[in-house]
Order: structure tokens, then C-alpha cells, then sequence
């Protein structure tokens, strides 16, 4: 026997000795929201692993979604993708013109095409399929609402089980609770819409209740300057120019719930994400709404979708497909719902009776689902990430007094449809 | 004589080889790819001549990132140099309390960028933010230093100054101990002013620490952008964008690594023709002994 055979043979003893797995899945997720949503997932893949011995799944945690992408595209390039990943809902037609993702139709039987990719809530399919095909699987799915703090309610002789139910309302009621000191410094303002890093998210939120869109289903024409988008932002703008019911500026994200906390904003807009954290920090009882609209009820749908990924056999496709079933199936969501303060994608998560324990105990918990049947899809197109940008510095520049609205969104709108006539 | 070339190269090899294969093959592979256009699914890349730095000519962005660079360097550049050596000659005494005072000049350096800059977001916070409140006492109206498109950069520089300067502070120091007690005794007895000390025997004495210091300063100016992406994501509408962040927005969220390859090779080249110039105009005036 030579060393070679020596070696080869002790490598087979090895092989047969360890219990085979059939099957080996990679699984890249994001985490955007503090730290409990990264256990759960490993909760979930070991409880998978459990029930199912023979697929192994490596869930690797790969930083925010911009990061995931990068590592999923950079993986792909490197030929070896992973099977499947969570990544931004809106880069779903990036992952398209890359070639890099599989839809999930053709791997799914007629009736779960019926029964399973039918029962998500259409707000949510509307980035998650193109082409008459899905491409995205929602379940780390968010969208804002609006907070209000109570006892600023009441300081202000306003009724506090009452939010705001229209633009008007929140721009009159903000006039109430903008509170200055003698000297005519705010000590408290009426209301804040952080706008750092991607005001588009929220602008188009306002957009939706102006009774607009953001783009085609066909993610290859933007409608920046329409009527409703050029009003949208001019409410926003109107808000510390002339209403002096918010702080000027660009405001930040981050410290947005800290400002509602110390009383600096007395109703805020930020996503359901934050609805444990206000929950468990707000000092002040503290009421939950929809995003009052300037015609009607509209908000934008936000978070993250289960792709496969394109370089992988069909075997570990499947299995990756049974995994994403599982995970979305009513038990395992309602209980990733729970933990993370994520909307619950399906209405038949919703039925169970954990969920409705939970929602009997924190209603505030449904304002989101709720909400949904409002929403439209966040800005989703080719070239996604380019053409977000460009919005996005359009609206700071009028924010910040830069530009006049109309201004700012025209040149973004022209911008906009350089790059995407190439896909039309 | 041969043998002894032999070995020379045998113990530069294993740096040598690292050198290459992370600094000098990536930098002409870059060289290579701006020539050519971004492979996407479908189309692969295509021999696209300068095609890209054309683009980078018309792109009003990347003008914007290059002005506010320079106005980045020229600012945090000679404010860390000048603040660490205030700070160095500060603490470079014997008196209560000179250890902590040390220990507080530096702890800016241990913190990860990333940490410090989400302080700092706080610090500017309006409303309640450590600023905020020190306006209001002396009744200034609040301000949105980081919100605003003028005020955003030099918000951003100053955080890069409060990190550099502790560290460089940690090399004027260990220089001024280097300098004779003779000296300064010699000084004292022909009458010299502690101001003339510093002008003719301090400064030229400290020079090759000034270069050095200096060459990192200019390094860190195009090199330090991690807060950049934690405080302002180079906006609002691009006030506080800089060459790096825009490479890192071109290639890494935009997918266009042509673009982001061209952009990086003018990076390259400034940092190149700066860090050989700064090392042959300043040599002159150097001192080493």
C-alpha cells in the first residue's frame, strides 16, 4: 500500500464513519433590526435540521442588505453561489438582470402554486414577481406607521386614542403639540419623518396616499415627477417651511425613536421594526397608526425576500424550497413575527392562535397588517440601487431648500430615464 | 557577491510576493477592467477604450466628490497635524494628572471609527444632542449640523480630526522625548525663549515625525470613510460625498465595477503623486540623524 492509497482509504473510512448528509444548503440572511432576529433564524434552521435529518442548512449571517447582496453577487461571480438567501425585496430586478436568481414556480407543484404562493399578501407579491414569474418569497417584511405619544396628546387638549387621520389632521394637530419656550426655541415639535440615507421610502408612502405610484410593474419607467409625487414632497417640505410642524433638515433615522422618547417629536414616522423597541422604551403610553395620507390610506412596503439562487442543482433547489415552505408556513412565521416585530406575510398566519393571543395583548401589532391592504410596492426597478440614489439625493436637495421640489424631481425623473430606457 | 544577491532577494521574497499579489496585481488588474465595460447576466464585459473615464468627465457627482475630497483634505490634514502636536507639547510635561490627561487624548484612537461616528451623531443630534444643549444654554437657536448641505462635510471632518489627532499625538511624544535634556538646559542658560526653543531646535529636531506624521494624515484623508457611511451617506444631495465612499457606492451597491475600477484608478494616481511628492520635497527640509 503507498502512502496515496494509505491516505485515500483512511479518507473513505472517515467519509463512511460521519452520517451523511443528502443534502448540504447555504443560507446568507441579513439582519436590519437589532439582535434577536439572527437567534431566531438559527432557532429556525436547527428546529428544520431537527424534524429533517437528512438536509443540513448553513445559515450564515452576512451583515445589512446591502452587504448580502454584495456577498451573494461576489459568490455568484466566484461560482460558487449559495442555494439560498434573504436579500432587499427591491433588488429583485437587479437579481433578474444579473441572471442571478431561479423563480420559484418551476420548482413548486400546481397545487402550491395555488395554495402557497396565492396565500401572501398581494401587498408584498408586488415586488416579488415579474414577468408572470416569482422571483422573491416575502418574510422579513416591514412597513411604517405612524406613533403617537399620549400624554403630549393630552398636554395639547387632544383626544389621545386619537391619531391623525389625513395630512390635514397631523399638520393640524402638529401645530398644537409644537411647543416653544419663551424664547421662541421648539422644545417639542409635532412631528418627525426622518429623511437620512432613503427618504424615497417614506416620500413614497406619501406618494401612495397622494394616489400615486413610484414605478411599473415592469420595473423599466419611474414616475418621479407625476402630479401626486411632486405634491408628496411638497407636503414634506411644507412641514418645517411654512407649517413649523418639524424640525428643518435632513432628520436621521437612528435617533428618530430616541426624539420621540425624550419628547423632542410628539408623533413620528418610522417602521414597524421599531414597534418593540417604542414598546419597550417609550416613557409615556403611546398610540400606533396608519400613515395619514393627502388624499387616502397609503404606505410602502419595505424588507427582505427569500431568493434561490441560479448555479445549483435542482435537488438542493427543492430542498431549499421546502425549507423556505416550512419557514413561511403559519406556526414558524407567527412565532418570527413575534420575536422580531416583522408583518406576518400571510393571512393564514394571522388565524393562529398564538398570533391572536398576541395581537389581543398588543393591538398595535395590527395596525401593520392592516395597513397592508394601502400599500404599494417601495421603488423596484433595473438598476435599483442606481436609480434610488438618484431620487434619494432629489429629495434631500429639496428638503434641504436646495431645489424647489418640482425642480428636484424633474431632473431625477430625466436622470431616471437615462438609465432605464436601456430596458424598456 | 552573487550569493549574496541570491539571498537578498530570498528574504524580500515572502514580502515581496504578499506585495504583489495584494497591492501591485489588483492595482493593474483595475488598470485592466476601467478599460472595459461592466459584465451584466447576459452581456459580458466589452473593450470599451476610455469610454468610462469619459463618463467620469461628465459625471457631475464624481466633480462633486473630488472638490469636497480636497476641501476634506485641506481641512483635516493640517487640523489633526497641527492639534496633535498642540496636544504632544501639552502633556510632554511633568504634572497631576498628566497620565490621564494622556490616556484622554488617546482613547479616541482605540475606538473603531464606526463606534465614534455613531457618538458623534448623537453629539449633533438636534433638539437633544450634547451640541444642541450647549447652544441652548448660551440661547443660540438649534442647529442641524449633519442635516444640512452646508454645514454636513465640515461636520463630518471634524470627527476625523477628534480620531486622528490622539494618534498622531502618540508620535510627537515619543519624538519630544527623544530631544537631549542638554539642550534645553543650554537654552535656558543663554536666555532663549521657549518660543525661539521651539522654532530652531523642537521643530527641525521633530521633522522626520512631521513627515511621517503627515504622510498618514494625507492617507487618512482619502482612506477614512467609515463614518462618512454611518453619519451622512455622503448626502444630503451629496454635500459630504467623498472619492472613496462614491468608489464603494459605484461598485459595491451600484454593481458598476467599471466605473468603480476607472474611479479607483484616480485615487491610485492622487495618492501616488501626492505620497512621492510629499517624500522628495519634504526629504530637503529633513533631519535625520
Amino acid at each position: 500500500m503507498t502512502l496515496r492509497q494509505h491516505f485515500l482509504a483512511t479518507a473513505a473510512l472517515f467519509a463512511l464513519a460521519t452520517p451523511a448528509f443528502a443534502i448540504d444548503l447555504e443560507f446568507y440572511f441579513p439582519v436590519a433590526v437589532g439582535g434577536k432576529a439572527a437567534e431566531t433564524v438559527q432557532a429556525l434552521t436547527d428546529n428544520y435540521m431537527k424534524a429533517h435529518p437528512d438536509v443540513k442548512i448553513s445559515a450564515i449571517y452576512t451583515g445589512s442588505y446591502v452587504d448580502t447582496t454584495a456577498k451573494a453577487i461576489t459568490a455568484a461571480r466566484g461560482g460558487n453561489p449559495p442555494e439560498l438567501i434573504i436579500a432587499g425585496a427591491a433588488d429583485m430586478f437587479a437579481f433578474i438582470d444579473e441572471e442571478l436568481v431561479v423563480a420559484f414556480d418551476d420548482l413548486v407543484s400546481e397545487a402550491d402554486k395555488a395554495a402557497w404562493l396565492g396565500g401572501f399578501f398581494p401587498a408584498f407579491m408586488a415586488n416579488s414577481q415579474a414577468d408572470g414569474k416569482t422571483w422573491g418569497i416575502p418574510f422579513q417584511r416591514s412597513t411604517p406607521v405612524l406613533y403617537w405619544n399620549k400624554d403630549a396628546f393630552k398636554a395639547a387638549g387632544l383626544d389621545p386614542e386619537k391619531g391623525p387621520a389625513n395630512w390635514a389632521e397631523m399638520v393640524e394637530m402638529g401645530k398644537k403639540l409644537t411647543v416653544k419656550d419663551a424664547g421662541g426655541a421648539v422644545k417639542q415639535y409635532g412631528v418627525q419623518i426622518p429623511s437620512s440615507g432613503f427618504p424615497s421610502w417614506l416620500w413614497s408612502g406619501i406618494v401612495a396616499g397622494a394616489g400615486g405610484k413610484m414605478a411599473n410593474a415592469a420595473g423599466n419607467e419611474t414616475y418621479f415627477n407625476s402630479p401626486e409625487a411632486i405634491a408628496a414632497l411638497e407636503a414634506i417640505v411644507a412641514l418645517s417651511k411654512t407649517d413649523g410642524v418639524m424640525a428643518p433638515g435632513i432628520l436621521e433615522w437612528g435617533s428618530t425613536p430616541k426624539a420621540f422618547f425624550e419628547g423632542q417629536a410628539a408623533m413620528i414616522w418610522t417602521t414597524t421594526g421599531n414597534l418593540t423597541n417604542v414598546r419597550t422604551n417609550a416613557p409615556f403610553p403611546f398610540g400606533v397608526g396608519f400613515l395619514p395620507g393627502l388624499k387616502q390610506n397609503g404606505a410602502p412596503t419595505g424588507g427582505g425576500n427569500f431568493y434561490l439562487m441560479k448555479g445549483n442543482n435542482e435537488a438542493e433547489l427543492k430542498a431549499a424550497v421546502d425549507f423556505v415552505k416550512w419557514a413561511t408556513s403559519p406556526e414558524q412565521a407567527a412565532n418570527w413575527t413575534i420575536a422580531t416585530g416583522y408583518v406576518a406575510p400571510r393571512a393564514d398566519v394571522w388565524e393562529t392562535p398564538v398570533m391572536k393571543d398576541y395581537v389581543a395583548g398588543f393591538p398595535q401589532a395590527a395596525v401593520a397588517r392592516d395597513q397592508l391592504q394601502y400599500a404599494i410596492a417601495e421603488l423596484t426597478v433595473f438598476e435599483g440601487p442606481k436609480v434610488t440614489q438618484i431620487i434619494n439625493s432629489a429629495l434631500e436637495a429639496a428638503i434641504t431648500g436646495q431645489k424647489s421640489p418640482k425642480e428636484a424631481l424633474d431632473a431625477a425623473q430625466a436622470d431616471a430615464d437615462a438609465i432605464l430606457k436601456a430596458y424598456r | 557577491m552573487r550569493r549574496a544577491w541570491g539571498q537578498a532577494w530570498l528574504f524580500i521574497l515572502p514580502a515581496f510576493v504578499f506585495l504583489l499579489a495584494f497591492t501591485h496585481i489588483p492595482v493593474v488588474q483595475t488598470l485592466i477592467d476601467s478599460f472595459w465595460s461592466t459584465a451584466k447576466g447576459r452581456r459580458p464585459a466589452r473593450f470599451v477604450g476610455l469610454e468610462n473615464y469619459a463618463h467620469m468627465m461628465a459625471d457631475p457627482i464624481f466633480a462633486k466628490a473630488m472638490i469636497n475630497s480636497a476641501i476634506y483634505g485641506a481641512i483635516t490634514i493640517p487640523a489633526s497635524v497641527g492639534l496633535s502636536l498642540v496636544m504632544a507639547l501639552f502633556v510632554h510635561r511633568r504634572f497631576r494628572g498628566v497620565g490621564l490627561m494622556r490616556v484622554a487624548f488617546f482613547t479616541p484612537t482605540v475606538l473603531p471609527l464606526i463606534a465614534v461616528a455613531n457618538i458623534w451623531l448623537f453629539f449633533y443630534a438636534p433638539g437633544f444632542g450634547l451640541i444642541a444643549q450647549l447652544r441652548d444654554l448660551v440661547g443660540l437657536a438649534p442647529v442641524n449640523l449633519v442635516g444640512q448641505p452646508a454645514t454636513a462635510l465640515y461636520a463630518v471632518a471634524a470627527v476625523t480630526v477628534w480620531k486622528e489627532a490622539g494618534f498622531f499625538m502618540i508620535f510627537y511624544l515619543a519624538a519630544l522625548q527623544t530631544i537631549p535634556e542638554p539642550l534645553r538646559e543650554a537654552a535656558a542658560i543663554e536666555g532663549c525663549r521657549p518660543w525661539t526653543f521651539f522654532r530652531r531646535v523642537t521643530w527641525p529636531l521633530i521633522m522626520p515625525t512631521t513627515l511621517f506624521v503627515s504622510v498618514n494624515a494625507v492617507i487618512g484623508a482619502f482612506r477614512l470613510v467609515d463614518h462618512v457611511y454611518v453619519m451622512t451617506r455622503g448626502g444630503p444631495d451629496n454635500a459630504s460625498q467623498l472619492l472613496l465612499y462614491y468608489i464603494y457606492e459605484v461598485g459595491f451597491r451600484f454593481w458598476d465595477t467599471a466605473y468603480a475600477s476607472a474611479l479607483t484608478m484616480v485615487l491610485v494616481a492622487i495618492l501616488t503623486v501626492v505620497g512621492i511628492g510629499q517624500f522628495f520635497a519634504a526629504d530637503r527640509k529633513v533631519h535625520y540623524k
